[in-house]
């Protein structure tokens, strides 16, 4: 039976057809969540796409976060289904406190729009259970703010619990300041949860899905190992 | 008011800091930009008035993992 994936729409959500799009490649089924309902429709993914959700006043994803959606997304990771928030959706992820730490301005202050080298750190989650730890993925970032930052025991906690998903890093799997695009802490690019159910990332996997676009390594994302939730869902 | 706080890199204010001494201001050893949240509220009592605000800025008007904040209520002249 194929996936079911939901595709969350806040107002200034733009990222809804490539998500749409490179689900189907994977042979998935796509449908689309309204923010304003509170349903995930049966959905196995969901995925909170990148975007500017209402006009990303205030801070990125704080009023995103109290949408009628966010709290059906909030009960269906916490019974152990998959939420995947890319860009916009890793900051509504974070304001949400589903995910920890937040994301700033990036430290160039420039939006960054470019092709990067993202290291696997893990592959306990069911999103890399197709991947192997230390393989390099080629995966474009498209974000001004986009520097993740927690504080020292935060972070001390995803590096021991094994939550960082992803580090920026040069070719060879380098986590170096240059291939940095935003001066994120420790080069973070993607964490986990604790169960491992819900992960957020800045990089846009959706628009590496075809060769044609330079990459198709983030269709990695779009196919994940359901059944290999290493940790139960807390 | 919302800010940064002090543990986190505030790259803008470290622009505002290199513009005003290029503007010919060196003894600028700081600058840290934040935000700057009027709110008008309806009620006479201070104390309730309090609580609410600290609540908004909590819920919020504030991301506690990156900022903090200060606010001060005064009572509008003409009310």
């Amino acid at each position: 039976m194929s996936l079911r994936f939901g595709i969350a729409v806040f107002p200034g959500t733009w990222s809804d057809r490539d998500c749409a799009h490179a689900v189907e490649l994977t042979g998935a089924e796509a449908v689309s969540l309204w923010h304003a309902d509170a349903d995930v429709k049966g959905c196995d993914v969901v995925v909170l796409p990148g975007g500017f959700a209402y006009g990303d006043y205030l801070r990125t994803g704080a009023i995103a976060r109290f949408a009628p959606l966010m709290e059906a997304v909030r009960e269906h990771a916490r019974q152990g289904g998959l939420v995947l928030g890319i860009c916009n959706g890793f900051q509504i992820l974070c304001e949400a406190g589903m995910l920890p730490g937040a994301l700033l301005r990036n430290a160039s202050l420039q939006f960054r729009c470019q092709p990067c080298g993202l290291r696997v750190e893990t592959t306990s989650s069911p999103f890399l259970g197709c991947a192997q730890r230390g393989q390099v993925l080629r995966i474009p970032v498209s974000h001004g703010e986009g520097r993740f930052y927690a504080d020292e025991e935060t972070m001390a906690r995803l590096n021991g619990e094994g939550r960082v998903a992803f580090r920026y890093s040069d070719e060879s799997g380098q986590p170096t300041s240059a291939a940095n695009p935003n001066g994120s802490l420790e080069n973070v690019a993607g964490i986990l949860n604790e169960a491992g159910n819900v992960l957020g990332m800045m990089p846009h996997p959706e628009r590496a899905c075809e060769e044609l676009l330079g990459s198709d390594q983030g269709l990695l994302l779009f196919r994940p190992v359901i059944g290999q939730l290493a940790r139960p869902a807390g | 008011m919302v800010s940064l706080k002090e543990v986190v890199n505030d790259p803008q204010g470290l622009v505002v800091q290199d513009a005003l001494h290029s503007l010919g201001y060196p003894e600028v050893e700081g600058a840290r930009v934040g935000k700057f949240i009027r709110l008008e509220l309806v009620g006479a009592d201070q104390e309730e008035a309090q609580a609410r605000v600290e609540e908004m800025c909590r819920r919020l008007l504030c991301n506690g993992v990156i900022e903090e904040y200060r606010f001060e209520l005064t009572s509008d002249p003409k009310a």
